[in-house]
């Protein structure tokens, strides 16, 4: 079995993260850069299938030169091969176009059945990539997974959503992206990590995913980002000291702001 | 006017809350067409209440195989829609299910999208908040048709009655190769509260709450409000509450009127999901606790005391008038 995993590298979500000033786009000289979490859970479903049922694993990263962090880290767990699009022309670049470029690299990939990917990075939060992915494919999409069944050349997942679970089937090939309660991820060893700085991993750019066509038309940007305003910290408010009485007091409070 | 595609909410019976508000952020940028996906026979139960929240056509995509496939169904009919009446915009609820719809169509479309627009303007710039409403952003769409998912609870929903046209659209046979068919479905037993991303009213419990036992506390002030429960991370991980229910960076975003949290630090990656809510209210027993920085009121005390005390409180008013 061929399985492809879509990660990718975030800024930290335990430090405070900013926008550049010149073009809105995320300040990474100032943030910490980290595995996406979720991705992460994404990588180890893969390898728990590649251990069960046998497969050969590549991890797929779009990103600057620092993403190539985030494929060594998937490949010092137990992942087989990278392919780190890396182009600056893809600096700021929107939610489809960067679906349909990962989309091209999972066509680089021969025979594929099953794509892997998070429900949604903790930075752009857009969660719609994994689906517009599966669309592009042609591949039926199975998102927001909690739990994951490959048998018999059928997927079977549990999904989880705000309007409740459901179970959903489709046949291989299909792409299914996972929530945070699906497992926890290996730590990598270090024979992992030695190991990983052999594995091959294929540097790409635009011009090699979408050799025929004239980047422009590709490229142009289908939203445009006017104004991005750091908003104000919310000053702190009333504090008190409970003495017997805070729970009375606060209902004062509640009614006076009309929220009782 | 033209026509702006409001993407329809349901479940057989009822029309959500949130396709109310979309009819209202769509009245900015023209005339409301409501497009429905279902089996059969169900439009006419929704189609009145459609027209009466300003709905000037009801597009009814009707299949017996609507509901049995994830997604696909919805994207199909917006891009049947599309090709149809050539919209201005096409505005979903930017739920789980509603901005894998949005992206998609936008894919299919070579369209623009812009994904949890908490407000829009007459001129299709989009208001979004990002990074755990650390920024506030507006954006444009500037080539193709704008789709925009619009986050629920961001808009009022108005009753703006109309005559509402109607016209059938027929959707194609899914394509059983690219669809994952839903085989089964459970409801979330949520009870009586209100679902937790609609509700104006959310008390949240952390770490403090000590147990799933000490949720009970939680939940009657909940009640007590007409709220819905969420809870932290450290607690769903400590297996206190349910995950559906976790709010935060990698829970759901709420955005209340009142935000009341119960024995929570205020980790970054739980005020990510709750700090653009109206007005927040923090209890906690360390006067050192982050969240107790950012609360409109804050109580240093015990929640275990406080919390009852309140919903005592909140309950004996209502009663007295």
């Amino acid at each position: 079995m061929n399985i492809v995993v879509l990660v990718k590298q975030v800024p930290d979500t335990a430090a405070e993260r900013t926008l550049s000033e010149a073009d809105h786009t995320l300040d990474r000289e100032n943030a910490d850069l980290v595995l996406d979490e979720i991705n992460e859970r994404a990588a180890e479903e893969a390898l728990m299938l590649k251990e069960t049922v046998g497969a050969e694993v590549t991890v797929v990263s779009m990103g600057p030169g620092s993403a190539l962090d985030a494929i060594r880290k998937v490949l010092a767990m137990g992942a087989d091969r990278g392919i780190h699009i890396c182009d600056d022309r893809l600096r700021g670049t929107d939610v489809v176009t960067t679906a349909k470029v990962l989309a091209a690299a999972v066509r680089t990939v021969e025979d594929v059945d099953l794509v892997l990917a998070g429900n949604a990075t903790t930075d752009g939060q857009a969660s719609a990539v994994p689906a517009i992915v599966a669309d592009l494919l042609g591949l039926p999409q199975l998102t927001h997974a909690r739990e994951l069944t490959v048998d018999a050349g059928r997927v079977r997942a549990e999904r989880e959503a705000e309007n409740g679970e459901a179970t959903l089937d489709a046949p291989l090939p299909a792409l299914v992206s996972v929530t945070e309660k699906i497992n926890e991820p290996r730590y990598p060893s270090f024979k992992g990590i030695m190991a990983a700085k052999r594995k091959p991993v294929e540097t790409v750019d635009l011009d090699d995913l979408f050799p025929d066509v004239d980047d422009t038309g590709l490229l142009v940007s289908r939203t445009h980002v006017m104004e991005a305003v750091p908003r104000p910290a919310r000053a702190a408010g009333i504090r008190v000291t409970d003495d017997g009485s805070a729970g009375r007091r606060l209902v004062d409070y509640l009614i006076a702001q009309k929220l009782v | 006017m033209p026509d702006v595609l409001v993407l329809v909410d349901h479940d057989g019976e009822r029309v959500h809350k949130s396709t109310y508000e979309l009819l209202t952020a769509a009245r900015r940028l023209g005339d409301p067409a409501a497009v429905v996906v279902e089996p059969p026979g169900t439009a006419a139960r929704l189609k009145e209440a459609l027209a009466r929240h300003g709905a000037t056509s009801v597009y009814a995509a009707e299949s017996p195989e609507a509901g049995e496939f994830l997604s696909t169904p919805a994207v199909d009919a917006l891009e049947l829609a599309v090709r149809e009446v050539s919209p201005a915009a096409v505005l979903v609820s930017a739920t789980t299910d509603g901005k894998e719809v949005a992206g998609r169509l936008a894919a299919r479309l070579d369209a623009g999208l812009l994904v949890d627009a908490v407000d829009l303007d007459s001129s299709g710039v989009a208001t979004q908040v990002v990074f755990g409403g650390s920024y506030t952003v507006r954006s444009q769409v500037t080539h193709g048709l704008p789709v925009i998912a619009v986050r629920p609870g961001s808009f009022e929903s108005e009753e703006r009655p109309v005559e509402a046209g109607e016209r059938q659209l027929a959707l194609p046979p899914v394509d059983r190769a690219a669809s994952a068919r839903i085989t089964a479905r459970r409801a979330v037993l949520a009870g009586d509260r209100p679902e937790l991303t609609e509700a104006t009213v959310v008390v949240s419990g952390g770490r403090g709450v000590a147990g799933a036992d000490g949720f009970k506390v939680v939940e009657e002030l909940a009640d007590a409000l007409r709220g819905a429960v969420g809870a932290s991370r450290a607690a769903v991980d400590a297996g206190y509450y349910p995950h559906q229910y976790q709010v935060g960076q990698t829970g759901k975003s709420v955005s209340p009127q009142l935000y009341i949290a119960l024995g929570i630090s205020g980790a970054i990656q739980h005020l990510a999901g709750m700090r653009t809510s109206k007005t927040i209210v923090a209890v906690n027993k360390d006067p050192e606790a982050p969240i107790l920085e950012l609360a409109d009121y804050a109580v240093v005390g015990d929640l275990f005391a406080v919390a009852p005390q309140l919903a005592q409180e909140v309950a004996a008013r209502r009663e007295a008038g």
